[in-house]
């Protein structure tokens, strides 16, 4: 039933969702879904710059998140409200980055495909740049994961252990470009914050332990990826965005459930 | 008669300044095992950047912290705010970021007066079961310095009382310095073998009585605290009135 393509546009929004999904986690935990928003719309930018230099795309975005978010986090020491700080970095790049790409007349690009993903299109090349991205961001993740998850409940109790919370918050800042760059393709920049959020939001009710919402999210985003490519098939739809619209349906529904079960104590 | 030891942690000339702000100047101070050492000082006097500088969660502008060898440090801070959008058990929190074994966690829950809590969320915990949790993870390790801050507040005048006499049980048991940081008078000059006030800088230091009758101590927080001193004076079996510098806990 599955021609190769599709084949390959599975396994790549399964290699997305494989490291947005603890990584999501620590976004809705740290309140940092705005962060994420604008660490994506940053990467149009990345794309306009990447083809301008004819270079790869995903060196492109990856250099420009890290660029924008190094920036936020190192500004926002200095007393900006956080939150206005991404909103004047998020939509300036964004424009800026459209700007850009209008400039590029002679190479033929459809920013659509960098707006909403062309998880249809994905080579092996992109393949192997997905999952080599998304392995490194899941190991990075795992690795730092004790560290990571004391800074984000405490810095001070992180202090005391003798570890450096703005180190670890440089990682996830790092990891967060990196699924950035890598998600590009399959949903697009516009939808790459939806990945990261929703599951782990349609997890948390049904979780105990901050592991258990990792890999509940895990598994909610892999249903999402599969349920949007038989959607997109069936009715005709561009696939990134019905993969977003599947995750949404899956959060309101699980969302409606935990409600109505007694004795959860979950709220998002 | 105390004998001379290596001090857990000591601060040498310490000066820490915010936005050219001084909030501590020329802090020495040491703290060695089997002490209860208590900071008292209005607000805004720089007792929490203290604490916090001791744990290395602020850089001093100038001056030196040493940590003895292998120090293992249990700290409770002032307020712990849980995302509830983070799921979080007690078991978990006490697993962070070392985990124990099932016994060690219900074990430390027990001491800490909420047995059998393993499982709950911490955001279910009331005010005063959520400090005893906190208390707990910080002591799971057997710490031989424990440092809080203000780590009364919530409880009521029972639970306050009920929790300076838990310290002093957590001294005996596990040997370790204590230091902690209160603006709640009336209880911590029960409590305490050494008391430092401070304002920014070191006002006075030492043994609660002499604090309390000294006159940069009175000039702090006036002579309101007649009361404070009585509690202490009623309490004559941690507090000798002779010179010596050890509390009597043979009885």
């Amino acid at each position: 039933m599955l021609d190769d393509f599709m084949v390959r546009a599975t396994l790549a929004g399964l290699g997305v969702v494989l490291a947005a999904a603890p990584l999501g986690c620590f976004v809705v935990w740290r309140r940092m879904a705005f962060f994420g928003a604008a660490t994506a719309h940053a990467a149009v930018l990345g794309v306009a710059l990447s083809l301008a230099l004819s270079m790869s795309v995903f060196v492109g975005v990856l250099a420009v998140s890290l660029l924008m978010a190094v920036t936020v986090s190192l500004l926002s020491d200095r007393g900006y409200a956080m939150d206005t700080l991404l909103g004047v970095m998020a939509h300036s790049s964004l424009a800026f980055g459209l700007v850009a790409v209008s400039f590029l007349s002679d190479v033929r690009i459809d920013l659509m495909a960098y707006l909403f993903g062309d998880i249809l299109a994905v080579g092996r090349t992109d393949l192997a740049i997905i999952w080599g991205g998304s392995l490194l961001v899941l190991g990075l993740t795992l690795w730092r994961w004790q560290a990571l998850l004391l800074t984000t409940v405490n810095a001070d109790l992180a202090y005391a252990e003798g570890m450096d919370p703005s180190r670890e918050r440089l990682i996830l800042t790092l990891a967060l470009a990196i699924v950035v760059a890598v998600a590009i393709k399959v949903v697009g920049v516009l939808l790459i914050a939806a990945l990261l959020i929703i599951p782990a939001a349609t997890a948390r009710p049904f979780s105990r332990t901050p592991e258990r919402m990792a890999m509940a999210a895990a598994g909610l985003g892999a249903l999402a990826v599969l349920g949007g490519m038989w959607g997109s098939w069936q009715w005709d739809t561009p696939t990134g965005p019905t993969i977003v619209c599947v995750s949404a349906t899956l959060f309101a529904v699980l969302a409606g459930l935990a409600r109505s079960l007694p004795g959860r104590h979950g709220a998002v | 008669m105390a004998l001379p030891q290596t001090p857990l942690i000591q601060a040498d000339g310490l000066n820490l300044r915010i936005n050219d702000n001084p909030i501590l100047q020329d802090i020495t101070l040491s703290l060695s095992a089997g002490e209860i050492v208590t900071v008292v000082g209005p607000n805004g006097s720089g007792k929490s950047t203290l604490l916090r500088a001791l744990i290395g969660a602020m850089t001093p502008t100038s001056g030196r912290i040493t940590r003895a060898a292998g120090l293992r440090l249990g700290y409770v801070p002032q307020r712990l705010h849980i995302d509830p959008t983070l799921p979080l058990s007690v078991r978990r929190f006490l697993n962070l970021p070392r985990r124990h074994a099932r016994r060690a966690i219900d074990e430390a829950l027990e001491q800490a007066g909420i047995p059998g809590r393993a499982d709950s969320p911490l955001t279910a915990l009331s005010g005063g079961q959520f400090q005893r949790a906190l208390m707990a993870r910080a002591l799971i390790d057997a710490p031989n310095l424990l440092m809080l801050d203000e780590a009364s507040q919530g409880l009521d005048q029972a639970g306050t009382a009920d929790f300076y006499r838990q310290l002093e049980h957590i001294r005996d048991r596990l040997g370790c310095g204590i230091l902690l940081v209160s603006h709640d008078l009336h209880v911590v000059m029960r409590a305490a073998d050494r008391v430092i006030c401070l304002n920014h800088h070191i006002c006075c230091q030492g043994r609660p009585e002499a604090v309390s009758a000294a006159p940069e101590y009175r000039a702090l927080f006036g002579t309101d605290d007649e009361t404070a001193l009585a509690l202490f004076r009623h309490n004559p079996h941690h507090h000798p009135h002779d010179a010596h510098t050890e509390p009597d806990h043979a009885g």
